[in-house]
């Protein structure tokens, strides 16, 4: 164990001591304290932040966004942010309850971000990498043009550059909003992996909670290597839609990581501290 | 007797009239002939009236109408010779996709089609052409085929969706369909797919990654099925005509947004009342497609699928 380990772990328990001491109590600042949605216990916000976001008391591994998920894969400050200039429109003049264009505006408002994917290339323990990180806050992680344009322009700067790609992907699937075109985003970056695939360029998926339909049915599972995140839920359809169809009560466990590990449908389930570190081997291994 | 929708009762009445009157005339030996062409006129006009102007909800009605032409049928009509293959040689042989070699105008081709059934026993069979990922996985397999021995692809597309079911889970519905758009895109062969009835999700795109992408007239394709869309948005899937509007699924909107080539007309009353007539349109269009694409070489097929494809999609840029 290296002394900065060492002194980790030691973080680690602490926090996880505090949580421990803290569960059911009344606290007189709130604002400073979270609870964790698995097991209730209270904790300092500052706490589970330092524990990238996993409850220190039961290991729950909170849903995280797309900046705080490059902050902790990335090596610090080395990812460049690419074709951020692509942006939503609203190609079908899309209303439900709420205009599409509404929605736009709300989750941009939201989340500060201009669409539900982050795009560029930064370094993994000094491994030049190109990322798209998808961000489930921006309208659920959907994918529409955007998203789709964004995945397949960093999939084409990857086979450019020769650079390994590394999609994380966060979403309920495809966008409503844009129909069809959102449909076909699904064939357009599977035909960019495609030639990822062909040129042998190293992909790699890293699914997070959660990963469905458009996005496991297109780029999000097409990796040489797929990595899921501990206790992620990952499906083409949705449990609801499922249940309704078999009108029978699904396993608890359904389509969480480590259910799919067993039935063969992911290489690696790892929990989030670990995940960098993966990343850094399989890419030291590869050569890349 | 065909099913009649319910937008098509008014045609029904004025066909019960002329029926009257033809009666009439021949029991009481009168001439009515004038009456019966001018009411036939008028049924004709207003069928064509009707039908050029459905709404997407109605048009849905007649993509699922369940006497609309099925896969099997179209490889009836349109092909010689068909040998049907089997299988995904993994354990499995998914009746939800059927597909196999035949002749198209005298020339050997892999058709491959989602087939749904006309009645109760035959959905059960072929799962209400809902495939399993074992399905996409055959479909794959055969379009391999058709690759090393170089013949053209045809797929026929007519479903409701992949299915959603626990073992499609288990075994990698998401990573099948993904793997399909993925290879297609690679195929140094011809592709054309027509969507024939509906073409719902992923479930449909698996099979579609092709050169031509055609739609019969009353067909619709789109990224998910108008009742889960109007279950998520509008929280009441009986809201589905509105999304059925809203999520633009028709053959017009859809040549709008250069997602398919081309649109194959139907006969009047939708394809469920001329199999012949729809079968020698499909036919000729494929025929057509095959003619010009074969002229290509693998490389330039595969560039201009990849760049199709490619230009899909509406965004600014800022």
């Amino acid at each position: 164990m290296t002394i900065q380990e060492w002194f980790d772990k030691r973080k680690e328990a602490q926090i996880e001591r505090r949580a421990r001491d803290m569960k059911g109590i009344e606290i007189e600042t709130p604002e400073l304290w979270t609870k964790c949605v698995h097991c209730g216990a209270q904790m300092l916000k500052t706490d589970l932040e330092e524990n990238m976001f996993v409850c220190p008391h039961c290991d729950y591994h909170f849903r995280i966004n797309a900046t705080e998920r490059i902050k902790q894969l990335f090596d610090e400050s080395s990812f460049e942010e690419m074709f951020k200039n692509v942006l939503p429109t609203d190609p079908l003049n899309f209303v439900d309850t709420e205009p599409y264009a509404e929605r736009l505006k709300k989750a941009h408002a939201k989340t500060g971000l201009d669409e539900a994917v982050i795009t560029g290339i930064g370094k993994i323990e000094g491994h030049k990498i190109a990322a798209a990180v998808m961000d489930f806050d921006y309208m659920g992680g959907s994918m529409g043009s955007v998203v789709g344009e964004k995945v397949t322009r960093i999939m084409e700067e990857a086979l450019k550059q020769k650079l390994p790609m590394l999609a994380v992907t966060s979403s309920g699937g495809a966008r409503m909003q844009e129909s069809a075109l959102s449909l076909m985003q699904m064939a357009k970056t599977s035909c960019a992996a495609g030639r990822l695939d062909e040129a042998g360029i190293l992909y790699i998926n890293l699914l997070t909670e959660p990963t469905f339909g458009g996005i496991t049915a297109s780029f999000g599972t097409l990796g040489d290597i797929i990595i899921a995140e501990q206790g992620a839920r990952i499906g083409f359809a949705g449990r609801r839609v499922i249940e309704q169809t078999i009108r029978q009560k699904l396993p608890e466990d359904f389509q969480t990581a480590e259910y799919l590990l067993k039935f063969g449908q992911v290489d690696i389930v790892s929990k989030r501290k670990n995940l960098r570190k993966t990343l850094a081997n399989i890419l030291d291994m590869h050569g890349v | 007797m065909t099913q009649v929708l319910d937008f098509e009762k008014p045609i029904v009445e004025i066909q019960k009239k002329i029926d009257e009157l033809k009666k009439m005339s021949e029991e009481s030996g009168m001439d009515l002939n004038s009456q019966i062409e001018d009411f036939e006129k008028q049924a004709q006009d207003y069928k064509k009236e009707l039908y050029s102007k459905l709404k997407p909800s109605q048009k849905l009605q007649i993509a699922r109408h369940p006497e609309r032409p099925k896969f099997l049928d179209y490889v009836d009509l349109i092909c010689e010779d068909f040998i049907e293959l089997h299988g995904d040689r993994e354990g499995m042989d998914d009746r939800a996709i059927i597909g196999g070699l035949a002749k198209l105008d005298g020339k050997p081709v892999m058709i491959i089609g989602i087939q749904k059934g006309k009645n109760t026993k035959e959905n059960l069979e072929y799962n209400f052409g809902m495939p399993q990922p074992q399905g996409y996985r055959k479909a794959l397999r055969l379009f391999k085929h058709a690759n090393k021995f170089n013949m053209p692809i045809v797929t026929i597309i007519d479903t409701p969706g992949a299915y959603p079911g626990i073992k499609a889970e288990e075994t990698g519905q998401g990573a099948a369909i993904a793997m399909n758009l993925r290879e297609m895109s690679k195929l140094n062969v011809p592709i054309v797919s027509i969507i024939t009835g509906e073409g719902c999700s992923g479930g449909a795109l698996g099979l579609a990654v092709a050169d031509r992408v055609m739609m019969l007239e009353h067909a619709y394709y789109t990224v998910i099925s108008p009742e889960g869309c109007a279950s998520i948005l509008w929280r009441d899937a009986s809201r589905f005509a509105d999304a059925a509007e809203a999520l633009k699924i028709t053959s017009k909107d859809l040549l709008e947004f250069n997602i398919i080539d081309e649109e194959i007309k139907e006969p009047l009353g939708g394809a469920h009342c001329d199999y012949n007539e729809t079968a020698s349109n499909m036919k000729s269009a494929i025929v057509n497609a095959l003619k010009e694409l074969s002229k290509k070489s693998p490389e330039t097929l595969k560039n201009e699928r990849y760049n199709k494809f490619r230009a899909m999609g509406r965004f600014v840029e800022g």
